[in-house]
């Protein structure tokens, strides 16, 4: 057997953290993307639309995101397709990414004070002028903060990847295990590496807030 | 023929009916202030008639564009009548300068060009053509306030509708708001205004209207409503014996 | 899609699904208590505790607030044997959820206690309580009645963050499915039911947690 210095771990571990940063843009780009689309049905779309949209959040809110990610792996192995664990992690998080931003982004919008709405309406605005032109340019102002803190989630969910087979931090922490028997070195240092890449999220969402609240008491 | 006709107008939030069977005539250029307790329904008609509330029954006509609920109507009710709103609800993410603009653009589709000249015209009207760049926050109440009625001015609507416009307000920026409002009246502006300044209203307004408990109680010129009371609930409002 | 579903496994598997609820509770019931607790414990001493401890909590909670569930739970099983600290699978799950759930709860309390106005604890101490005293009934109290709602809904998520310490075979509702789909080979109809038995018990949960704090703190001057 090879025998693994501290470095060859870690050199290892910081390989497969890329792996971690490159599923957590897309989780965090795509659920972005179709956490807008949930806003909007949510909060603007016909009766329907606005129920569908609700029992989505609440179903993906409301489940563990592990057995979202085990339903994807097989749910879409029903289609006959053989698939890659990378395809079902991506597309168990962003879907479950949606979800959370979706609702994030609602309250920022609903933060918003009546007197926008109203005083907009009474210069003639139509719903979607309001929105685009008014209500949106000030909510996504205040949405930043927490959708930065949120981001430390979707980091942390992209571990539970590791168990349906994708080869990223958390697994390679497993195989790394394996191979030398220093579970405490290694998961320790695994532990580091994503502090390493959280944290400063989770600090730039807390200056952003603050930041923010100084601005509005200055009103 | 009247410039605002409301007939009849009663609205109800669930079991408690706020205003039960209100008509006012309001000819073209009148000035007319609206008294009363809180809760007399004088923010809620005032609201109506910008179609921020739906009403029950009755109807509200504004040189001939009735006021129905739907999109279209309400678009071309709001575009014949102007709200200055007791908040002022300017948009904080935008200068004075682009908030007087955004609506001609939005709305009206004017050139910016063409809105940029006549924000500053706007502006100018109320005094405060410095302050084209400045920030909501950077504006004290009383210059919001001003904004908020070069905004609605430069709609060019044919009233407005004041709720209320200088409680929100220290006393000493009262004096610079009313000063612009009694400027546009003697321009010829038709205003509706809710206010509880009654010296003001006593001066400016060409008819007062004395709501109480969602009715029209008195209605009347000014020196005749604030000398000769006729009902107990005005007197007694008017702290007169 | 030409797939058959099938679901008559279900009836020859209840005994092991509902095994596998029952762990998935009890875990969460330990977790909620202790790791409250915890969360409390944490809070104080950000709030008034000794200097030296403040910046140990701290480090506490930063740590675990951003890094993975499922590290932290294989540290603990994995990592911590390695200097002599042994434990069977079910007492590291409680472990983890306790220590995860005390990091979210100390930084959602101290929220709380935050907001509660500086003049409060200074009529505490006029009354003549002692620091703890006054901590405990002037600035606690109020401070959780603030928080309820979202100390509940983190409670909720580490409930569903459970899931993960199937992985280190505890055999909770997901060990179970596991355990299932490897018989019957419907792994998603088997994963399906176990996802809306989550579904149900967060629901479940979310309600019970309501119901405990209209009774923790009931509302004054209610007509």
């Amino acid at each position: 057997m090879t025998e693994f210095s501290f470095w060859d771990i870690l050199r290892n571990l910081l390989l497969a953290a890329r792996w971690t940063v490159v599923l957590s843009l897309v989780s965090f780009i795509g659920g972005g993307i179709v956490g807008a689309a949930l806003l909007f049905l949510r909060i603007g779309g016909r009766r329907g639309m606005q129920f569908l949209s609700r029992g989505y959040i609440q179903l993906f809110q409301g489940t563990p995101l592990l057995m979202q990610l085990f339903l994807a792996f097989f749910g879409l192995g029903l289609f006959g397709i053989d698939v890659p664990a990378w395809l079902a992690a991506c597309v168990a998080l962003i879907l479950w990414t949606a979800a959370f931003l979706a609702e994030i982004w609602r309250g920022c919008v609903e933060s918003i004070a009546k007197g926008q709405w109203e005083a907009s309406a009474s210069l003639g605005m139509g719903y979607l002028q309001q929105m685009r032109y008014v209500i949106l340019p000030q909510a996504l102002k205040v949405a930043v903060p927490p959708t930065v803190g949120f981001s430390v989630q979707v980091v942390k969910g992209t571990a539970l990847t590791s168990i349906i087979g994708f080869v990223e931090l958390s697994k390679a922490g497993s195989i790394v295990t394996n191979a030398t028997f220093q579970p405490f070195t290694v998961y320790g240092l695994v532990a580091l590496i994503y502090f390493a890449l959280c944290w400063p999220l989770s600090k730039s969402s807390q200056l952003l807030e603050r930041k923010l609240n100084v601005a509005h008491r200055n009103h | 023929m009247s410039l605002i006709a409301i007939t009849e107008v009663k609205k109800r939030f669930g079991d408690n009916e706020v205003l039960k069977g209100i008509s006012i005539d309001v000819a073209p250029g009148e000035v007319v202030a609206i008294i009363g307790k809180s809760g007399s329904g004088k923010s809620t008609l005032l609201r109506c008639i910008n179609g921020l509330e739906t009403i029950d029954e009755g109807s509200i006509v504004v040189a001939g564009a009735q006021f129905l609920p739907d999109e279209v109507h309400l678009k071309a009710l709001r575009l014949k009548v102007g709200m200055i709103f007791q908040q002022f609800n300017l948009f904080p993410h935008l200068t004075a300068g682009g908030n007087v603009m955004l609506s001609q653009m939005v709305v009206k589709k004017t050139p910016k060009k063409d809105a940029e000249a006549v924000a500053r015209k706007m502006l100018d009207r109320v005094g405060l053509a410095h302050k084209f760049d400045a920030l909501p926050d950077e504006l004290s109440g009383g210059q919001q306030q001003r904004v908020a009625i070069a905004r609605a001015l430069a709609m060019q609507p044919i009233a407005l509708l004041c709720d209320e416009i200088t409680s929100a307000l220290d006393p000493e920026l009262v004096a610079e708001v009313l000063a612009v409002v009694k400027e546009l009246a003697a321009e010829g502006m038709t205003l509706v205004m809710v206010t509880h300044e009654m010296r003001f209203a006593r001066d400016v307004c060409s008819r007062v209207v004395f709501m109480h408990q969602g009715r029209v109680h008195e209605i009347g010129a000014p020196e005749d409503v604030f000398s000769n009371p006729r009902t107990p609930e005005l007197r007694q409002f008017l702290g007169v014996q | 899609m030409t797939y058959q579903f099938d679901f008559s496994w279900l009836i020859g598997s209840l005994p092991v699904l509902l095994k596998g609820i029952r762990i998935t509770a009890q875990l969460i019931l330990i977790g909620a208590v202790f790791g409250v607790a915890l969360g409390i414990a944490c809070a104080w001493v950000r709030a008034l505790g000794p200097k030296w401890l403040k910046p140990v909590v701290a480090t506490y909670v930063e740590l675990i607030r951003n890094t993975p569930f499922l590290i932290q739970l294989f540290f603990i099983f994995f990592g911590l044997p390695s200097l002599g600290i042994r434990m069977s699978e079910l007492t590291a799950a409680n472990l983890a959820m306790i220590v995860n759930l005390g990091a979210y709860s100390c930084e959602i309390i101290r929220a709380g206690i935050q907001a509660t106005p500086r003049g409060q604890f200074e009529a505490g101490a006029s009354l003549a309580m002692t620091p703890f005293q006054a901590f405990w009934h002037v600035v606690l109290v109020p401070a959780l009645q603030r928080i309820w709602p979202a100390l509940s809904s983190q409670i909720v998520i580490v409930m569903l963050g459970s899931a993960v310490v199937s992985q280190i075979a505890a055999e909770d509702l997901t060990f179970a499915a596991n355990f299932i789909q490897s018989r019957n080979f419907r792994a998603f109809e088997t994963y399906i039911v176990s996802t809306l038995i989550y579904l149900a018990l967060a629901i479940l949960l979310r309600q019970l947690l309501a119901g405990l704090g209209g009774m923790l703190f009931p509302r004054k001057a209610s007509r």
